[in-house]
């Protein structure tokens, strides 16, 4: 076996240097009773070439070619080369979290570079260094609100990511916490609906585009929450925000978001990032590391982990979460991405997303089909409705070599017959074209 | 600059290593030289408000190292008058003058009869030496 | 070192993206970003070479020697990043259709299968992140259960000794549980005595990791399981340490009920300067039906994700999962297949032998065989030279090893907590048993040189009372240098 390097005369020696006679000896506290007697029942042990060969053909059996416009909380948005490159740098690939940091500075740097960028992008203070992905991020922000303000009820709006409800709503039964969700109506939350269900609730939490693409009247929903003492969660897309607004300048307390749009592979689901930033005010409140500037003893600048007595390896049953693995390669990724981009690539791409997304559905339209939210700003998504079963229809596409999108109905009662169209940077008019002929009536 | 070893005589302790001043019908509380030198240089007071109540026995706040977090422990109970601004602002105070400069916070005293179940300083020795 | 921020200069850009020629639709005025982010502004090669650059210091499994215990610093085979990038894995879409991503799932499903098999149990959920997460789930399921038998009110306690990682009680909480916890006994194992005077019929479970932190298996297991099972409650296995027992030993037939797996530790995932990892659990028959959504279900010969599983506690992660961590760690079970045995035999045989090679300089806290890794105390260094576990860590930068895990568990005073893993050759591992009994000798002869160290890295020791109490997290641009803390001078 190749990943190993013990020779027979090694072992040998090294077994002579502990003094017992096999290596079954080193196992002697083993009760027999839980030992097991069998070789594992696993697939044969592959070469490297072969297993090359079997991940290729796993792989063969899944459908990438199609020209794809699903996107519903993956998109498919470029990754640079040098995101890549910067990735496969053992010293950064092959480390752990930076304990030491006189070994660490590098991966440190690092991070405190990017929770500048995700506080630059979101307008917060204070960012930590990752959370699992976007729907873990929202949920640990309900826990920091359920200490912050002592409630136990958590508003969240029906045009939030399925995805990111669910998640929520698993950690809220363990937290004690009640979710309530805000209904919109047609394709964006009314701000009253949340003031008339926001009092005495610990936490607001909506998505800025939301769900279905569509721009809510985000600072009005911030403000409906801190009118009535909860904190306000913005759920926000890296890539729209060279364009949109910033949570922290429209009166947001946390801003969360999936990462994965800034230098992550969509990769069936993961890995990817979560981002959750906030105000200062909340810091000792934050859940997962934090990276903090100091100097040495000659006085030089370096960065450390700080107010780590925030977390599980110091207050362990009091910590503000359990999370120590977080997701620092991929956040790294996030962060080369955005320094490529800088704040005029960011725009640009935001620009190509709004552009590409508005002819998708001038297209459509011209095709006959139907906008569900017609009169909604949209960013890089939009409802539309197929006129008949949308998973049929998306059948039928892909046999044409087009994903058309989600299906809604998968979430949503009453849109059986509708179709999440994601249209990023990279598609093309061409590619929109197809769309539109293959959706047509 | 840490303050060294000293456990002053006119002071009343508690197990857990804080330490209470009665005048009249208040007292001033704190950590001891022991606490803050286990802990090393503090970097954080987490304070009760005031008028908050704390009961003896039970949590009224945290200190806090780069490396620990320790759990103040009242030793009488009683209302909180007055934090000290001074250790919520440079909580190295504790360290360089823990039974002065840098006490932690002054209650109102609830019960005048719980001072009898603290330790005197000879008693609190005992303990340490123990520990 | 410069920030990437300090290199910024207006007007240049590392990547140029598409850019239509079409209009790009009105933003209302308030939702429109009023201030650009402040992102770098550089050029492409110099973005790369300011990586580069930080990449040069850190240091991984590819730079040296890493036996930080409890987190399996094992080789990260390449082949596993060439596999990942396979674009039939990285652009397959989560939400598309089961039947366009049959060999994501027939991956997963047989990630499972050998995951059932080397835990002993009977169905797994691959959808927690980390280890921590699998926990929290693992409790919810561990709730979701008792809910239904009507134990839900009764049962509020998860039983924990006091070796165990910091994740567990913090797990414990998130879960809405309450903590009991048991002490260690002489020999390393949970007190038994301590164990019956704790368990009744209010608790819900047991959190244990077996090895235990101390790197010692709980000879008691047997004794330890009937308690549980006797009182009607359940065994979670913390598999941090489950590098030790692959195929010599398995937590179902321990009598654990619920498992999760460290892919990141055991199975090789790379650990990326702190993530990702992936936390599967396994459960036994009786507790499947409450896993998160989806599970992937087989059909004849096909796959498909089940998300009809009406007693499912929900969702813990997007999606199914962290899925190119499944390539990783499913190829590195394929590249060994049955071996996977030998890989836990050289794991211990590794700690047994760097043991020996130290035991008579440091105190052993616990004389026993260890498992794959093993914790020593520098308790005898400071007593007698003022020399602490931080020092001995620190020096150990000066050898280019990575230090030990240090000050965990929190039982062992000056703890230095060492894991070898099974990747390392002997001369590896004879040059860092060598380092650390110099080190032990200067203790005595050159104590400042170790009280010092380290001394040839990118910093030196860094004031993280400083960071703590005046904390400065992010790059402050111009405000930044009145901070006092300026950029250093060339670069």
């Amino acid at each position: 076996m190749s990943y190993i390097s013990l020779t027979p005369e090694d072992r040998e020696q090294m077994l002579a240097a502990i003094g017992v006679a096999s290596i079954e000896e080193l196992f002697r506290d083993v009760p027999d009773g839980v030992r097991y007697g069998r070789e594992l029942a696993v697939p044969p042990a592959l070469s490297e070439a072969e297993l090359t060969r079997h991940l290729e053909e796993l792989a063969a059996k899944n459908s990438v070619g199609e020209v794809s416009f699903l996107g519903a909380g993956m998109y498919d948005h470029y990754v640079p080369a040098v995101v890549d490159a910067v990735l496969q740098r053992g010293e950064f690939l092959t480390a752990y979290t930076p304990y030491q940091p006189e070994l660490s500075q590098g991966v440190l740097q690092a991070i405190f570079e990017y929770q500048t960028a995700i506080c630059e992008l979101t307008g917060m203070d204070v960012s930590n260094a990752s959370g699992y992905d976007g729907t873990t991020v929202a949920a640990d922000a309900c826990f920091v609100a359920k200490a912050e303000t002592g409630r136990s009820r958590i508003l969240i709006t029906e045009a939030t990511n399925p995805q990111v409800r669910q998640v929520v709503n698993t950690y809220a039964r363990g937290f004690g916490l009640e979710v309530v969700e805000v209904p919109h109506d047609g394709g964006t939350t009314d701000p009253a609906r949340v003031a008339a269900a926001a009092e005495e609730a610990a936490a607001v939490i909506f998505q800025q585009p939301n769900f279905f693409g569509c721009l809510e009247p985000a600072p009005e929903l911030a403000e409906a929450a801190n009118d009535a003492g909860a904190l306000s969660i913005a759920h926000v897309d890296p890539v729209s925000l060279g364009l949109l607004e910033a949570p922290g300048n429209y009166g947001c307390s946390i801003a969360v978001g999936e990462g994965q749009s800034a230098g992550n592979a969509i990769s069936y689901g993961g890995p990817h990032y979560g981002f959750l930033a906030a105000r200062e005010s909340l810091i000792r409140r934050l859940p997962g590391r934090i990276v903090g500037e100091t100097v040495d003893a000659a006085g030089e600048r370096g960065y450390v982990l700080t107010l780590q007595t925030r977390e599980q390896h110091i207050r362990r049953e009091k910590a503000t979460s359990n999370i120590t693995t977080n997701q620092t390669l991929l956040a790294l990724a996030g962060l080369v991405h955005l320094s490529l981009l800088g704040p005029q690539g960011l725009r640009e791409t935001g620009e190509a997303c709004m552009a590409l997304s508005q002819y998708a559905k001038n297209a459509l339209e011209s095709r006959g089909l139907e906008l569900v939210f017609p009169n909604k700003t949209t960013f890089k998504e939009f409802a539309v409705r197929v006129g008949r079963n949308a998973r049929e229809v998306v059948r039928d596409a892909r046999a044409h070599g087009v994903n058309p999108g989600y299906p809604l109905g998968r979430d949503y009662e009453g849109l059986d017959d509708t179709l999440l169209v994601a249209v990023t940077e990279r598609r093309t008019t061409e590619e929109i074209d197809r769309l539109a002929e293959v959706l047509s009536p | 600059m840490a303050a060294s070893e000293s456990y002053p005589d006119d002071l009343l302790y508690n197990a857990e290593h804080d330490w209470a001043r009665i005048e009249g019908d208040e007292a001033v509380l704190g950590v001891t030289w022991y606490a803050v030198d286990s802990l090393g240089e503090l970097v954080h007071f987490e304070p009760p408000e005031a008028g908050a109540p704390i009961a003896r026995g039970n949590s009224y706040g945290e200190v806090e190292s780069v490396k620990a977090v320790s759990d103040l422990i009242a030793p009488l109970s009683g209302e909180v008058v007055e934090v000290n601004a001074k250790v919520v602002d440079a909580p190295e105070t504790v360290n360089e003058d823990p039974y002065g400069e840098g006490w932690l916070i002054r209650i109102r005293l609830a019960d005048a009869d719980e001072r009898h179940s603290l330790l005197d300083v000879d008693a609190y020795r005992k303990v340490l030496a123990e520990s | 070192m410069k920030l990437i921020y300090e290199k910024s200069r207006a007007g240049r850009r590392g990547l140029e993206v598409p850019k239509p020629n079409l209009p790009v639709p009105e933003i209302p005025a308030e939702l429109a970003r009023a201030e650009p982010p402040r992102l770098p502004e550089l050029a492409e090669p110099e973005v790369l070479r300011h990586f580069t650059e930080l990449s040069t210091r850190n240091f991984g499994v590819d730079t040296g020697f890493y036996p930080l215990g409890s987190c399996t610093m094992k080789y990260n085979p390449r082949v596993n990043e060439r596999l990942v990038g396979i674009p039939g894995f990285r652009d397959l879409h989560p939400l598309t259709e089961d039947d366009a991503a049959q060999g994501a799932l027939e991956l997963e499903w047989e990630l499972q299968e050998i995951l059932r098999e080397v835990t002993g149990l009977d169905a797994v959920s691959l959808q927690p992140a980390a280890g921590s997460q699998g926990e929290l789930t693992g409790l919810l399921v561990m709730r979701a259960y008792f809910d239904e038998r009507g134990e839900g009110d009764q049962r509020r306690k998860i039983v924990i000794p006091d070796t165990a990682h910091g994740t567990n009680p913090a797990s414990v909480t998130m879960a809405g549980y309450e903590l009991t916890k048991v002490t260690t006994d002489a020999r390393g194992n949970v007190d038994l005595d301590d164990l019956r005077a704790n368990v009744d019929e209010q608790t819900a479970g047991l959190m244990l990791t077996n090895p235990s932190t101390l790197g010692l298996f709980d000879e008691n297991i047997d004794a330890i399981r009937e308690i549980f099972h006797g009182a009607g409650a359940l065994m979670y296995y913390d598999g941090a340490n489950l590098n030790a027992v692959c195929g010599i030993s398995r937590p179902g037939d321990m009598g654990f009920d619920i498992v999760h797996i460290n892919l990141h530790k055991t199975f090789s995932q790379p650990h990326g300067g702190g993530g990702p990892g992936g936390g599967p659990i396994a459960v036994r028959d009786t507790l499947a039906p409450y896993l998160p959504v989806p599970v992937v279900a087989r059909e004849g010969d096909g796959f498909r994700l089940d998300y009809d599983r009406p007693k499912s506690i929900g969702k813990v992660r997007g999606y199914s999962g962290p899925f190119g961590v499944f390539v990783r760690s499913y190829a590195f079970m394929r590249a060994w297949g049955p071996g996977l045995r030998e890989m836990s035999e050289v794991a211990v045989l590794n700690a047994n032998y760097l043991l020996a090679r130290l035991r008579d300089a440091y105190d052993l806290p616990y004389d026993r065989l260890c498992m794959h890794e093993f914790v020593l105390s520098a308790r005898n260094l400071k007593r007698e030279h003022g020399i602490t576990a931080t020092d001995v860590a620190k020096r150990l930068m000066d050898f280019n090893f990575h230090p030990p895990t240090v000050y965990f568990p929190l039982v062992v005073p000056e703890a230095l907590m060492i894991e070898p893993t099974e990747t390392e050759a002997k001369e590896t591992l004879d040059a860092f048993a060598e380092a650390m009994l110099q080190i032990a000798r200067e203790a005595a002869d050159d104590p400042d040189a170790v009280r010092s160290a380290p001394h040839n890295r990118a910093v030196g020791r860094l004031d993280e009372v400083r960071a703590a109490k005046r904390p400065v997290v992010r790059y402050g641009f111009e405000d930044h240098e009145k901070a006092g803390l300026e950029a250093p001078k060339g670069v």
